[in-house]
């Protein structure tokens, strides 16, 4: 077999495939419902109704969209330029390490200017991390893929050490956590009453910043030009190594606000729990969304949901909690092939 | 000095050849992929799977080769969904693979949660006895290293040797190689490099499987999620070190093995009482990166890795 591209695809086309795959996905969850002796259409109902079937679970959906939203849309604006960010998970953790050593005490301000620094710094850091991946990839050609998941494990001990030694909370009952953040140093909620915190708020504007930088700057049309073929840019006359530094410092500062987000926002204090792999599933939310910055909110929203829906429908179905993983992976496969299959067509030798 | 102690050990080296035998069989399947042209990210998942089909074989009845057998056979079946998408598909292979471990690695734990929902310590099985080599095993530090060990390590170093046999010395192995170099050269000869591809890439997953099989039937004797704990991509890492030859990976496997082996036995240590025990357990990704800095520049990659063939495409 062989593809051969389609000049116009139609309408039934374009949507026809793309509505395939997630029917098939549904299929396969249906069917791993009733292997666990669930009835498929009872646990399906119940992901819905765990995810948005009330105002409690709806705010939950949110407040573990927010990570999502900065994670994809750090790996989006990183896959953009062909940049293999695997790291979101520890560049989250140096924004959160960053969060927790500056606003523990360290600097006594009041709110504004320091969660400004903060969220600043936090950014910094998660940049930093990534930039020893892409320099080691652009002075030495060593794969970023392996050298940004291997800092995944490297950052996850560095951040247990601390918590151990110098960070541990005196007052943590021994549990290995640092000491919470004073209160100025906590991101408010976005509305009187609404258990839901300032993060989701600044993820979204991240998310327009994002969209803003890659339609109408010089650098977003760099980007999309080293992405689709570095040699041509080199030749073109772009700085290709320069593109792949501001690249990841966006994608990294992005995954660092996260971890900024998750502790100023939610938990408050780090511990070695903080992120259950945000960072590996903002890959999924960037690929469904297309790595389109305005679309990974929409996947972040879908995907923080079917995790929501899933933990909820666990514990009234009894269906193991990984079928959320499974049916992400599954829609990510299968999504990747439909759109394909929307611009060409198989054709028999 | 504790170093030259821990040297002299026989149960260092054993346990060297010990953490390096999972690592042979993994690295050697992704050397297979990256050879003709495939980057198969889906090793860790893979080799997840391999440790859980493994171990639930023999959990349940079956022998524990029939376990191995298990467990290359869910390899094989995720290779296959792995070829399929990113060879005739040509699906970016960086995506593929990522959902490929994604989903061997949750389809894993949900069949674990599903077969024992109620426990809460893993159970056991009797797992791959150390068989000892007569006379051999009885030579010092090398006896307890190579000669008296499980007989999935004997496999291990085996698939070495039938690896770098058949791609060197064979038309499939040279066949193999263009595809991962110069695809249209292969094509031009009227073979095909999906099919060559896709074998590649379904045969190295089947080896991935058996790497992750051997932490459950022959290293360890249950299944326990994150239990792969990034070997996979250590994998990875192993075949650029090896420069894409399977007796240099198998050098490299041998000596990352080593240092692992050696910074368990530095916690005992004076020193290691001083130091945080965290710091010994990044060594081995903090020399990971370092070998893959070294080795970069001279590596000879593969001039077709992560390019898709499309026939008539030129």
């Amino acid at each position: 077999m062989r593809l051969e591209p389609i000049a116009n695809p139609g309408l039934v086309r374009r949507l026809g495939f793309p509505a395939v795959a997630l029917a098939v996905t549904v299929v396969i969850g249906s069917a791993l419902a009733m292997l666990a002796g669930a009835d498929p259409f009872a646990t399906l109902g119940l992901i819905v109704k765990g995810a948005v079937g009330s105002r409690f679970a709806a705010l939950e959906t949110l407040n573990r969209a927010t990570p999502l939203i900065f994670t994809g849309l750090s790996v989006a604006v990183a896959f953009r330029a062909k940049l293999w960010n695997i790291g979101a998970e520890a560049q989250l953790y140096a924004g959160a390490l960053v969060t927790v050593l500056l606003g523990t005490g360290a600097l006594a301000w009041p709110a504004l200017p320091l969660l400004a620094v903060i969220a600043l710094a936090a950014m910094l850091a998660g940049a930093v991390l990534l930039l020893g991946p892409v320099v080691m990839k652009t002075r030495a050609g060593v794969d970023e893929v392996v050298t940004t998941l291997l800092i995944n494990f490297i950052m996850l001990l560095v951040i247990s050490m601390l918590l151990e030694g110098p960070l541990k909370d005196p007052m943590g009952m021994g549990w290995p956590k640092s000491a919470p953040l004073q209160k100025a140093a906590r991101l408010p909620r976005l509305f009187e009453g609404l258990r839901l915190h300032w993060g989701f708020g600044l993820a979204l504007i991240s998310a327009l910043v994002v969209w803003v930088i890659q339609t109408r700057t010089t650098l977003g049309y760099e980007i999309r030009a080293v992405g689709q073929n570095a040699q041509a840019a080199r030749f073109a006359g772009i700085p290709v190594n320069r593109v792949l530094l501001k690249t990841a410092f966006l994608s990294g500062g992005l995954a660092g606000l996260a971890g900024f987000s998750e502790v100023a926002g939610l938990k408050g204090n780090l511990t070695l729990d903080l992120s259950p792999g945000f960072g590996y599933t903002g890959i999924i939310v960037a690929m469904l969304a297309l790595l389109h910055p305005l679309g990974v909110v929409l996947s972040a929203l879908f995907v923080a949901g079917v995790f929501v829906g899933s933990d909820s429908m666990s514990r009234a179905a009894g269906v193991p909690t990984y079928i959320a993983d499974i049916l992400l992976a599954t829609a990510l496969l299968l999504m990747v092939l439909a759109l394909l299959l929307t611009r060409f067509r198989v054709v028999r030798d | 000095m504790e170093i030259f102690d821990i040297l002299v050990s026989a149960s260092f080296w054993a346990a060297m050849v010990r953490i390096a035998s999972p690592l042979i069989f993994a690295t050697m399947g992704e050397l297979i992929c990256e050879r003709a042209g495939v980057l198969n990210l889906g090793i860790e998942g893979i080799m997840v799977i391999g440790a859980f089909a493994g171990w639930m074989t023999v959990y349940a009845g079956f022998g524990l080769w029939a376990g191995v057998a298990v467990a290359m056979l869910a390899g094989m079946a995720f290779g296959a969904l792995h070829g399929v998408l990113s060879v005739p598909f040509g699906l970016s292979q960086h995506v593929v693979g990522l959902g490929v471990t994604l989903l061997a690695t949750s389809v894993a734990y949900f069949a674990y949660r599903l077969a024992l929902p109620e426990v809460t310590s893993p159970p056991k099985i009797v797992p791959f006895q150390p068989f000892e080599v007569p006379i051999l095993s009885q030579i010092p530090l090398v006896g307890p290293a190579f000669f008296a060990q499980t007989p999935m390590t004997y496999l291990a170093f085996a698939v070495v040797a039938v690896v770098a046999l058949v791609l060197y010395r064979t038309p499939l192995g040279l066949a193999l190689m263009a595809a991962g170099e110069n695809p249209a050269s292969v094509a031009a000869q009227g073979l095909s490099v999906t099919a060559i591809r896709m074998g590649a890439v379904i045969v190295g997953s089947g080896l991935m499987a058996v790497g992750g099989a051997f932490l459950t039937i022959s290293a360890f004797s249950s299944f326990f999620f994150e239990m792969v704990n990034g070997r996979g991509w250590i994998c990875i890492a192993l075949v650029v070190f090896g420069g894409w030859k399977p007796g240099k990976a198998l050098l490299g496997a041998l000596l990352f093995a080593g240092f692992d082996a050696a910074q368990v036995r530095m916690q005992q240590t004076p020193l290691g009482a001083e130091v945080p025990y965290q710091v010994f357990l990044m060594m081995p990704y903090i020399l990971s990166i370092l070998a893959l800095i070294v080795m970069s520049r001279r590596a000879s990659v593969p001039a077709a890795l992560m390019v898709p063939f499309n026939k008539g495409e030129r």
